[in-house]
């Protein structure tokens, strides 16, 4: 039994195992407003928006509603949340001002895709009431909308009804005028559905595990070695919904009190490992801004509200788009387990294609991130089909210092090379201590062509990948002149592609 | 953010003009119409057309494109409330049971083995079906066999149905169908269309145009230039996938709930395969969540499994594709392999030549014998190609039967002669658009290949030439060439495209339509007719037509769902003739309604007849203001009351079109749709990563029946377009297996693809020549072409890289992999063409 509240109405419901968001809605629940399109958080159809008051603990503000796919999002991560619908979100026949404004745009046409759209302008329009003053610009527009599709317009009129939400009169929905919902909501949202001593107890009876301490975690995996992990599930679910597997047992870390913090220290800052993207985001664009752009092409906004870099990592797919870029940022691991908690470096996890070094029982409860020095610099270039919501075809980072007119501290990685993430030695070895003329480049060109040999898939051929992966060795010594500092003497990169 | 925005911008165009713009031929043509028809204001006129009788739609009385047309989707409140329901979305009966289809893992092979006891005894399930259990046709091709329902002895491809199995529950049927045991004796299969051509392999005969001595027009030339080019597929990517509801009904029949573009062939296929009459058989579709020809013909086999299913087990029946077995089981877009060898003098005016296109349509027929002629009625696209052949292949593969698609082969066509131009500039060394307005129609080259005057050509060199003006080609171009010039890396690219599209089914008999028009006591009016609404706004400008026929708010006329017992034999909402024909036999419909309630108001208020009208929900006499005002719902009260028929039928068939498959010659087309668009792109010459930074778009919808219904065809279907050219590409591994089966993998644009700057305007002040629903051109399709510009403008810049000396090949989509291993062939031959110079 899962307890939420669905556009401020509060629910009890049997949640079946692996039952997704979406197939409460439009099952038991007969809301159907919300569509399936893909059945993989790929297409946004589904889009709802849930606030969720364990996102929100700290700080002390309103309840903030992000955008979900539901058809990827376990039905029992809505416990102790408010789940908002396109059912729920006019006032009468009164339209919310992204639904008027889709309206008035011509914003649909086969309309399919429509709910999912006006869900995320929901959630656009919640956030500028919050700050108004935050400017809307093609870019903060892209990141909102490139989780939906839209076959039929070609979104300029999409375009023009999230410009224009403003011109319409701020309808706001039944459930906003209860002073209490948000109350109700985050009490209930302090109570677990299935307390971990109750668990312990009729472990059985369970399919889903929400433990709250990184001892339960433990404990937990210990009493069901085979139950998968489970945090945004954007990646896991697609077991369910298109591998037909389901799962017996499921441990969901979104409420382990140890994998949702960031603990700081002088040389840098550990950081959950149950932290999504959305989290990491404001300390990335303090300090490591290229890394922060990646992000905003790394899924979409459904994705990033919901999936975490644990999970990046831990899955160990050779187009995990972070992993390149830790890698050349020494990142750490801690590895907590039965025995205790063992630190290990990034490098040394991946072992081979899906193969890492957690040992059995084990799981990644945080990554260190080392705080840059001042001389550091970075690039990080994602290449891919299409530049919003894709996965790489090919990922490289590269960090450095100059120091004295020589490049020192070198690392060079790739994604989309081999079976796993992984620098490579032989590149830095050829830059290491060079000037960054055009024999260290060349060089540098020449190891890598001699210790890759790329894979070919649907995303890319080997010998597209291999001389991309060598031009972005030519682009960034382009990016750099001959004392070494950004000061390019002409465009060597698209703006909208690279930081 | 840049300026953005589209604009409805009103253009200043004078009749004079118009007037001056045309040639003798057409101004006569549409003289002749005009004269034909009864000036009768009001009536209906006839026009004689070649044959059949059509209904003649001059204008009740003068109306421009006011923004009061520029209505909104009839829908558009019930999208974005969720409330606007789609087939899953539907309450089902109790006990309704969920199907789902077993699929073949082989492209080709014998089936030796279908063991099913297996899934029969899986948790849920009620009823398996095979070919064997299916009492009628087993054979669903649409218009020739080949598609069988389910394979029987042979498979043909990736994803060809074998089996389907009926379970309690959505999750159960999918479990259920894996549990399958399916032994397939395999036989080499065959993927390249080329290869299967010159093994004549294929599934309808080649079909040939030949206009004047092209031989000779080749020897006789001073230039000869050849090329090869492949144009992928696409997939349709409707946001709906295929999807049924199928209700047993008290007779032997069912009553079919389907997302689906043909609900009458639907009809007959469910009827031929339970082997019961049609008349058993009602298929309704209130909406689709998109269609795009991807639901024309691939919609019926799913109806026709869940109606077997709910015949045997008296149940209802939901069917819908998961997204993967969606991909993987219905056709796309054809791929097409296509080469032209062509000869022009000096200028680049092309004197003639040869193109030769090979459709491949995957394992069947389909409408692949259609598809491959309109991609030849295309190959010209909006040039004369002189004395020419133009041969069309359908050639044999072992995958899904590839279909409709947005522009069914008229787009594929089109890009081998977008091909050329490029090529034949480069080679004089012109700028393209100075080549491409070289070899437009105009007077003394304005027959095409297959014989058709094209009307209206004076239009295309307006549209391009006030496009090129808006857009400023020209300076763009010298800076472009400048930037180009100074930037190694980065480097920009400038086209433009034109399209001329031609209206009408191809297949003469399905250019035919029919409504249905009811006006209850209370004034309100039902109107029904034989197209689909997939979103392209059909319903709509339906509604507006009745509207505007009885005088009446668009409140007062509601459209219901599609239905085969309401309009019976209807053709598929395709060949963007949604709202020509249905709109044309609604007017009928309402003109009919109008001309009774006017008779009726005559006698019984003892008005003049002459003078009498239905304007703004009143009847209107000449003098108006004068007479005491008889409202719409009194007037319909009083007719009631006066024992009116208050219901009517309408029809409609499209007159003066013919072609001769036989010469290869006729006037296949009622008309043509032009339009151009100009794309600008940057490109990274390392990466191949690249941007379209601004797009200029004017299109011909002749007077438009709802500008922002019709902005919205032109926009979408421009992105559409671009997206099958860039980002859209289909996959196979070397079984045959699609791989790339799901958003996940297959790209269609998204927000950020939109241009920065987008101008988009409709072509104002230019009625059709012929006289379609008050004037206006059908716009679902043509628009789609536009995309080309973006694929030209990547040419353009890849060909930067050697100083505009060579026309680089591009094979599509032009993802950012062909667009590096391009600038990398171009950087090597370039430098090979310094060096031997």
């Amino acid at each position: 039994m899962i307890e939420f509240f669905l556009n401020g109405q509060r629910q009890r419901v049997a949640a079946e195992a692996n039952m997704s968001v979406l197939e409460l809605l439009r099952g038991p629940l007969a809301k159907c407003g919300t569509k399936e399109g893909c059945a993989s958080g790929d297409c946004g159809a589904c889009t709802v928006a849930i606030a969720d008051p364990k996102d929100d603990a700290e700080t002390g503000q309103p309840l903030t509603y992000r955008t979900a796919n539901a058809c990827i999002t376990p039905a029992h991560q809505l416990q102790g949340t408010h789940l908002v619908t396109i059912e729920g979100i006019a006032r009468g026949h009164a339209l919310h001002p992204s639904q008027a404004s889709m309206v008035a745009c011509h914003g649909s046409q086969c309309g399919f895709c429509t709910p999912g759209i006006v869900m995320s302008l929901f959630a656009l329009h919640e956030r500028q009431r919050r700050t108004p003053d935050a400017p809307l610009d093609a870019h903060g527009l892209e990141l909102t909308l490139s989780g939906n599709l839209c076959r039929c317009t070609g979104y300029r009129p999409i375009r023009d009804a999230a410009l224009s939400m403003g011109e319409h009169a701020d309808t706001r929905p039944p459930w906003a005028d209860d002073p209490a919902l948000e109350d109700e909501v985050r009490r209930v949202g302090s109570t677990s559905f299935c307390k971990a001593e109750d668990q312990a107890q009729r472990p059985d009876q369970h399919h889903y595990q929400t433990p709250t301490t990184l001892a339960e975690l433990i404990a937990a995996m210990h009493r069901h070695p085979d139950a998968p992990l489970v945090a945004g599930a954007t990646d896991l679910w697609l077991d369910v919904t298109q591998q037909l597997e389901p799962f017996e047992m499921l441990i969901d870390l979104r409420q382990v009190r140890e994998l949702r913090q960031i603990e700081e220290d002088a040389e840098g800052w550990w950081i959950g490992a149950a932290l999504t993207y959305r989290e990491w985001e404001p300390l990335l664009a303090e300090h490591y801004p290229a890394f922060a752009h990646l992000l905003t092409r790394l899924g979409s906004a459904q994705i990033r509200n919901r999936a975490t870099v644990g999970g990046n990592i831990a899955n160990a797919s050779p187009i995990g788009d972070t992993p390149p870029v830790l890698l050349t940022l020494d990142a750490k691991l801690r590895l907590a387990g039965p025995d205790g908690v063992r630190t290990l470096p990034l490098e040394s996890f991946f072992l081979d294609y899906k193969q890492t070094a957690l040992a059995p029982g084990e799981c990644i409860s945080a990554i260190y991130l080392p705080k840059p020095e001042a001389d550091f610099q970075q690039r990080v270039w994602k290449l891919s089909k299409r530049r919003e919501d894709d996965i790489s075809t090919l990922l490289a980072a590269f960090r450095w210092q100059l120091k004295n007119g020589v490049l020192s501290d070198v690392r060079v990685a790739y994604g989309g090379m081999a079976a796993i993430p992984r620098r490579v030695k032989t590149v830095e070895a050829a830059l290491e201590g060079r000037a960054p003329n055009t024999a260290a480049f060349e060089a540098a060109k020449q190891a890598l062509r001699d210790s890759v040999t790329p894979m070919s898939d649907t995303r890319g051929s080997s010998d597209y990948r291999l001389a991309a992966a060598v031009n972005l060795l030519e682009r960034w010594h382009l990016t750099l002149d001959h004392t070494g500092s950004n000061s390019p003497t002409q465009e060597v990169a698209l703006d909208a592609y690279a930081h | 953010m840049r300026t953005l925005t589209k604009r409805l911008v009103k253009t200043s165009r004078h009749r004079s003009e118009t007037e001056a713009g045309r040639t003798d031929a057409e101004v006569s043509l549409e003289a002749r119409i005009e004269s034909e028809s009864p000036d009768t204001g009001q009536e209906i006129g006839r026009l004689e057309g070649d044959e059949p009788v059509a209904r003649d739609t001059v204008t009740p009385r003068p109306v421009s494109n006011t923004p009061r047309h520029a209505q909104g989707h009839e829908s558009g409140i019930k999208h974005v409330t969720g409330r606007a329901r789609y087939i899953d979305d539907l309450p089902a009966p109790h006990g309704t049971l969920h199907a789902m289809v077993g699929l073949s893992q082989i492209a080709h092979g014998r089936v030796t083995r279908l063991d099913l006891d297996a899934v029969r005894a899986m948790p849920g399930v009620v009823d398996v079906i095979a070919a064997q259990h299916i009492p009628g046709h087993r054979d669903i091709g649409p218009v020739f066999p080949g598609d069988p329902l389910f394979a029987d002895e042979e498979v043909s491809y990736v994803g060809q149905p074998l089996f389907a199995v009926a379970a309690t529950s959505y999750a159960e049927a999918r479990r259920a169908v894996k549990a399958a045991v399916v032994e397939i004796e395999p036989l080499p299969p065959r993927f390249d269309p080329v290869a299967a051509a010159e093994a004549g392999e294929f599934v309808r005969p080649t079909h040939v145009q030949v206009s004047g001595d092209w031989q000779q027009a080749l020897e006789g030339t001073p230039h000869v230039l050849e090329a090869a080019q492949f144009v992928g597929g696409q997939e349709h990517f409707y946001l709906e996938g295929q999807a049924c509801l199928v209700v047993p009904s008290e007779d032997e029949g069912v009553i079919v709930y389907t997302s689906n573009q043909h609900p009458s062939e639907t009809q007959k296929l469910v009827a031929e395969v339970l082997d019961i009459p049609f008349h058993a058989v009602t298929v309704e579709n209130r909406r689709m969540g998109g269609g795009f020809g991807g639901k024309e013909t691939q919609a019926a086999p799913w109806a026709c499994m869940a109606a077997l299913l709910a015949r045997r087990t008296g149940r209802a029946i939901r069917l819908r594709l998961p997204r993967a077995d969606d991909t993987r089981a219905t056709g796309k877009r054809h791929p097409f392999h296509s080469h032209y060898r062509l000869g022009f003098d000096d200028d680049g005016v092309i004197l003639g030549g040869d193109i030769t296109l090979i459709g491949d349509c995957g394992h069947s027929p389909d409408l692949s014998e259609a598809v491959v002629d309109r991609a030849m009625f295309h190959a010209d696209n909006a040039y004369s190609l002189g004395a020419a052949r133009v041969t069309g292949h359908r050639a044999r593969t072992h995958t899904a039967s590839n279909t409709a698609f947005r522009g069914f082969g008229g787009p594929q066509g089109m890009m081998i002669v977008e091909r050329a131009m490029d090529d034949i500039a480069r080679h004089i060394g012109e700028d393209p658009l100075t080549v491409r307005k070289r070899n437009l129609y105009r007077a003394g080259r304005d027959t095409t290949h297959y014989g058709q005057h094209v009307d209206q050509h004076p239009l295309m060199v307006e549209i391009i030439e006030r496009l090129e003006r808006s857009s400023d080609y020209w300076q763009r171009r010298d800076a472009i060439r400048e930037f180009n010039h100074r930037s190694p890396i980065i480097k920009r690219g400038l086209a433009l495209t034109p399209v001329k599209f031609g209206i009408s089914f191809t297949a003469k008999h399905l250019n035919q339509a029919g409504a249905l028009l009811h006006v209850y006591t209370d004034g309100s009016v039902m109107i029904n007719h034989g197209g689909t609404e997939m979103g392209q706004g059909l319903h709509t400008k339906v509604c507006q037509v009745v509207a505007r026929e009885l005088g009446i708010d668009l409140a007062s006329v509601r459209i219901s769902a599609t239905r085969t017992d309401k309009v019976p034999n209807t053709s598929p909402t395709a060949a963007s003739s949604g709202a020509d024909l249905n709109g044309m036999a609604a007017r009928d419909a309402a003109s009919q309604i109008r001309q009774r309630l006017l008779d009726f108001a005559a006698e019984h208020y003892q008005f003049d007849r002459e003078g009498l009208g239905l304007e703004n929900g009143k009847l209107i006499t000449d003098n108006g203001a004068s007479m005491p005002a008889v409202s719409w719902g009194e007037l319909i009260q009083a007719a009631y009351l006066g024992r009116v028929s208050l219901s009517a039928t309408g029809f409609y068939s499209t007159p003066l079109i013919h072609y001769d498959r036989d010469s290869g010659q006729g006037r296949p087309f009622y008309y043509f749709a032009y339009g151009a668009s100009v794309s600008e792109v940057r490109l990274d010459t390392l990466s191949g990563e690249y941007r379209v930074e601004r797009v200029d778009i004017l299109h011909d919808v002749g007077d438009s029946l709802n500008p922002a219904i019709d902005l919205g065809q032109v926009e979408g279907g421009f992105i559409q377009g671009m997206g099958w050219l860039t980002s859209e590409e289909l996959k196979w591994n070397d079984d045959g297996r699609l791989i790339t089966d799901g958003p996940a993998t297959y790209k269609i644009p998204t927000f950020g693809d939109l241009p920065p700057i987008f101008n988009v305007e409709l072509l104002e002040g230019h009625p059709n020549s012929q006289a379609s629903i008050y004037r206006s051109k059908a716009v679902g399709e043509p628009p789609f072409m536009l995309g080309i510009s973006v694929w030209s403008a990547l040419r353009d810049a890849l060909a930067s890289l050697a100083a505009y000396r060579i026309s680089p090949a591009l094979d599509t989509p032009a993802t950012p992999e062909r667009m590096l291993m391009a600038a990398e062939a171009l950087r090597a031959a370039s430098r090979d063409l310094q060096e031997t110079t």
